[in-house]
């Protein structure tokens, strides 16, 4: 079948710019900086392993936050007739589109000490120190994040068949056992897509811990970004961290899709 | 109906995904010929279809237009076109460029192209539908567009893949007189593909049986239904009651421990063969003037008929009759020899003709949307 | 239960849009401050764009956007037609290559980049960091998204259609341009559409693969946060939002018009 070859540029390319990339990640993970093997750069990670088990908690509280918000509002949104489905998706998307730099960056003008909320706080004599916490870094995340998990969410749930809940009401349920038993079940490829899209960035994000965290604050994000700019640049070190970041990520990923038992596709979601 | 060989299988062998799907068929069509590719899901029917429009290559044999060998030729340089199941219309183009679509590919210069439209659907009955959006055409209306624009390019031989069968019945019905009448207009060959028997018997000049991958039967309708070849045919043609028996010499069969005369010959002595008997032929009579006697154990009413089911020795038979015979009832039956037709037997044998099993088998048949599930399995490449 | 479900959706979207809000006002604020409102002006537009550095990024970044987005449109069409006519172990391999850019953290891919471009430099002294890594960066996390976009609407496509066209005598070429593609314009679109916006918004694969010569706007707007930041950022980001709401509010008024025109036809 000639048409399987219109596939070959995407094969070629994809092969050079992400295949090659990855086997130079490796090479330089196990290599010092004259090139001779090493497990040296490896065991050096050790001394992080505190910092990964801090970004995953992180990422993971992250997601779930998301998730919690982002359910009721997809729900929601997903009932509305459709007309008016797409103006709110479009609300929803809209931020997005905002640089996500600024937006962050936005968060940080309105959490500081001297920031806008604690200057309307003050009015009332409160204030809330959240700046460089551990907390504002979380919001951050779930704000840039949360219309990652909202939009795979409301895309399952406007396919649902309206008529299994109809079904379920027929057979005596209440609402909140359509919402345990039906709606929850059903939207499960949703919740996978979502915290699939979400999961990841958020354990491995280096900006957010910056301008939400101080700059002291790091994050395994942060500490690979120090491994190949600025001064305590070690590519090899470097190379080594992403190398599990990667493989601690491939590992909560399956583990994931085993929960969901089937094939998820990451687009179903973003059609 | 010419003699002319226009279309000629031979040898053919195809398989999918290891699975064998035709075995070495033989077939050929004539010019202005009728023919009826016949057979259950998964016979293998679409796939010989499929195999002369040049969408499957077959792993083995050779297929001929006109004597010339076009195994290698592809699909857009072949003069056939088809007709798709679900009519694969283009949704982005209107009723006119849908029929002009393969007189644009050739390039035929704007007036031959308005004017053959034109025709075409004077044909199909769809004139004044030019500007309309195909997404908005009925069923039926759809499946006109779809013959148009099959004809338009004036194809020698034009392959039809189920076409019917996602219309309603009184549809199905009134499209069979058309395209029947449409092809005796044009005197081009048809290949039509479907899995109703009554479509095949009623349209065909040429009917070809085909189960797993093998033709059991070609012949025209009459021969089909009144001489089946093997109890697959005797039981897939209308319905059949098959029996064992013994052929004991020329013109006569046993079965039953009772000796019948009958109008077949060319058996050998005592040889081992099915019985069909059709279940209109059988007269009912009381049980004292029968051949042999039973009791009912089921009747249900057609309309047109009532099916009996009759119990004779632990064998059902089934009778369709007028007359109405009640659950319990003893009756007698008569056998006139010419509605007994003798088959050899075959690796079929045992697996028709019996009605114990009787709801369920009629339930198959009767399913209009049995064919459509073999889109799936049979149109792979 | 319906308030109920009104208040919940307010506090979202509110949260969604409360840093936005803060940006759009700021930037007409009279005064550096961050919170104190000093008076309106239009001074820090009138400064945005006299900011060399700033305009450049934009040229650079919408360049950068507008090639990824064609090139990886062509590239992802292209492999989602050859992938949907493949089966089992290659297609799977394919797609699992086409699955590496979205599951990998971006940190990785871009860093993973930025050592082979290093490599590549150190053996031949070719694309030293600059316009032409960034593109690539980019084309290469974009290819995932178009094909994304593009399957299904394979998926969903009779297939008998491109059998018909072949059947009315069109070479594969031709059948493909003439029907496979009007069909999966729509995945295609927004294929390239998801392909231009998440370029356009990229900043960490950007921070890893720019040169001094091409920075993307995030890039630079990260390099100024590290000092006081003036509010030119805030009116910039003002005027992408602008933009981006008019466009998406002409796209929305086109499409709603258009369903209606099919309504009045029937």
């Amino acid at each position: 079948m000639k048409k399987r070859l219109s596939a070959a540029p995407f094969a070629v390319w994809m092969g050079i710019f992400t295949v090659v990339p990855m086997a130079i990640v490796l090479w330089f993970a196990f290599t010092d900086e004259n090139g001779a093997f090493t497990l040296r750069n490896i065991a050096e990670i050790w001394q992080y392993s505190g910092t990964y088990v801090d970004s995953i908690w992180m990422g993971a509280l992250a997601t779930v936050i998301c998730l919690v918000l982002a359910y009721p509002l997809a729900l929601s949104i997903a009932r509305k007739a459709e007309h008016v489905q797409r103006t709110m998706v479009m609300i929803v998307m809209l931020p997005m589109w905002m640089n996500f730099l600024l937006r962050t960056y936005a968060w940080m003008s309105l959490l500081e000490e001297n920031g806008l909320i604690n200057h309307l706080l003050g009015q009332i004599g409160l204030h809330w120190s959240i700046i460089n916490t551990d907390a504002a870094v979380v919001l951050g995340m779930v704000y840039n994040f949360l219309p990652f998990m909202i939009l795979p969410l409301y895309s399952v749930m406007a396919k649902m068949d309206n008529r299994v809940i109809e079904a379920a009401q027929d057979l005596g349920s209440n609402n909140w056992q359509i919402l345990r038993r039906v709606i929850l079940p059903l939207s499960a490829p949703g919740i996978v897509s979502g915290v699939t899209m979400v999961f990841v960035p958020a354990v491995s994000t280096f900006v957010i811990s910056k301008l939400l965290g101080g700059s002291k604050y790091m994050m395994i994000g942060d500490v690979i970004e120090s491994m190949f700019m600025g001064d305590g640049c070690n590519y090899n070190v470097g190379a080594a961290l992403s190398l599990v970041l990667m493989v601690l990520m491939l590992i909560c990923m399956s583990l994931m899709r085993r929960v969901d038992n089937g094939e998820d596709e990451l687009g179903g979601m973003m059609a | 109906m010419g003699e002319n060989k226009i279309i000629e299988l031979k040898n053919i062998a195809v398989s999918f995904d290891g699975e064998p799907v035709l075995k070495n068929l033989d077939l050929s069509i004539s010019d202005g010929e009728f023919v009826t590719l016949l057979g259950p899901s998964g016979c293998g029917k679409t796939t010989t279809l499929r195999i002369i429009g040049g969408f499957v290559e077959p792993d083995e044999g050779d297929v001929f237009f006109d004597g010339k060998r076009v195994n290698d030729l592809p699909a857009h340089k072949r003069t056939v076109n088809t007709i798709f199941q679900r009519y694969a219309l283009f949704p982005h183009l209107n009723v006119y460029e849908n029929v002009a679509f393969g007189m644009r590919v050739q390039k035929k210069p704007n007036d031959e192209i308005k004017e053959t439209v034109a025709r075409m659907l004077k044909l199909v009955n769809l004139v004044g539908f030019e500007k309309r959006s195909v997404s908005t055409l009925s069923g039926g209306q759809q499946q006109r567009v779809a013959i148009a624009r099959a004809l338009a390019n004036n194809p020698r031989v034009l392959l039809l893949d189920e076409p019917l069968a996602a219309l309603d019945l009184k549809l199905r019905k009134d499209m069979q007189t058309e395209l029947k009448n449409i092809q005796k207009s044009l005197g081009i060959s048809f290949i039509y593909v479907t899995h109703d028997q009554e479509e095949a018997l009623s349209m065909s000049d040429t009917v070809v049986v085909m189960n797993n991958g093998e033709i059991q039967q070609i012949g025209t309708p009459q021969d089909i239904y009144n001489e089946p070849k093997n109890a697959f045919v005797a039981d897939f043609i209308g319905e059949s009651n098959i029996l064992d028996g013994v052929m004991i010499q020329d013109y006569l069969v046993e079965f039953f421990g009772r000796q019948f005369s009958c109008l077949d010959a060319g058996f050998e002595p005592n040889e081992p063969v099915d019985v069909v008997i059709r279940p209109e032929d059988i007269d009912i009579v009381e049980p004292v003037k029968g051949t042999l006697t039973g009791k009912v154990t089921n009747v249900t009413f057609k309309g047109v008929h009532y099916e009996t089911i009759v119990d004779f020795k632990g064998f059902k038979w089934l009778i369709q009759t007028t007359d109405y015979y009640p659950v319990g009832s003893v009756i007698g039956i008569v056998l006139n020899p010419e509605d007994i037709h003798i088959m050899k037997k075959s690796e079929y044998s045992g697996m028709f003709g019996d009605y114990s099993s009787y709801s369920e088998e009629f339930d198959e048949l009767g399913d209009p949307e049995a064919g459509l599930a073999e889109d799936a399995g049979e149109g792979e490449e | 239960m319906k308030t109920l479900s009104k208040i919940y959706n307010g506090i979202i979207f509110t949260f969604l849009y409360a840093p936005i809000v803060v940006l759009i006002v700021y930037s007409f604020n009279d005064s550096k401050n961050r919170v104190q409102w000093g008076g309106f002006t239009l001074d820090w537009y009138r400064d945005l764009f006299s900011n060399e550095l700033i305009l450049e990024s934009l040229a650079v970044t919408l360049q950068i956007a507008v090639l990824a987005a064609i090139i990886s449109t062509v590239i992802g069409t292209m492999a989602a037609v050859g992938i949907f006519n493949m089966n089992g172990r290659l297609r799977r391999a394919m797609e699992s290559l086409n699955n590496i850019p979205m599951v990998n953290p971006e940190i990785v891919t871009g860093i993973s980049m930025m050592l082979m471009f290093v490599a590549i430099y150190r053996a031949t002294g070719l694309l030293q960091p600059g316009f032409a890594t960034l593109l690539i960066a980019h084309i290469t996390f974009c290819i995932p998204y178009v094909v994304l976009q593009v399957m299904p609407k394979l998926r969903q496509m009779n297939k008998h259609m491109y059998e018909a066209a072949l059947d009315l005598g069109c070479t594969p070429f031709a059948a493909f341009f003439k029907v496979v593609l009007p069909e999966i314009m729509p995945g295609v679109i927004t294929g390239a559409l998801m392909a231009f916006t998440m370029s356009l918004d990229d900043f960490v694969i950007s921070y890893f693969n720019s040169g001094s010569t091409a920075q993307n706007l995030s890039v630079t707007i990260y390099s100024m946060t590290k000092k006081p930041v003036t509010p030119e950022v805030n009116a910039l980001s003002t005027l992408m939002f602008g933009s981006v709401l008019i466009l998406l509010v002409i796209v929305n008024a086109r499409q709603v018009r258009d369903l209606k025109k099919q309504k009045e036809r029937r």
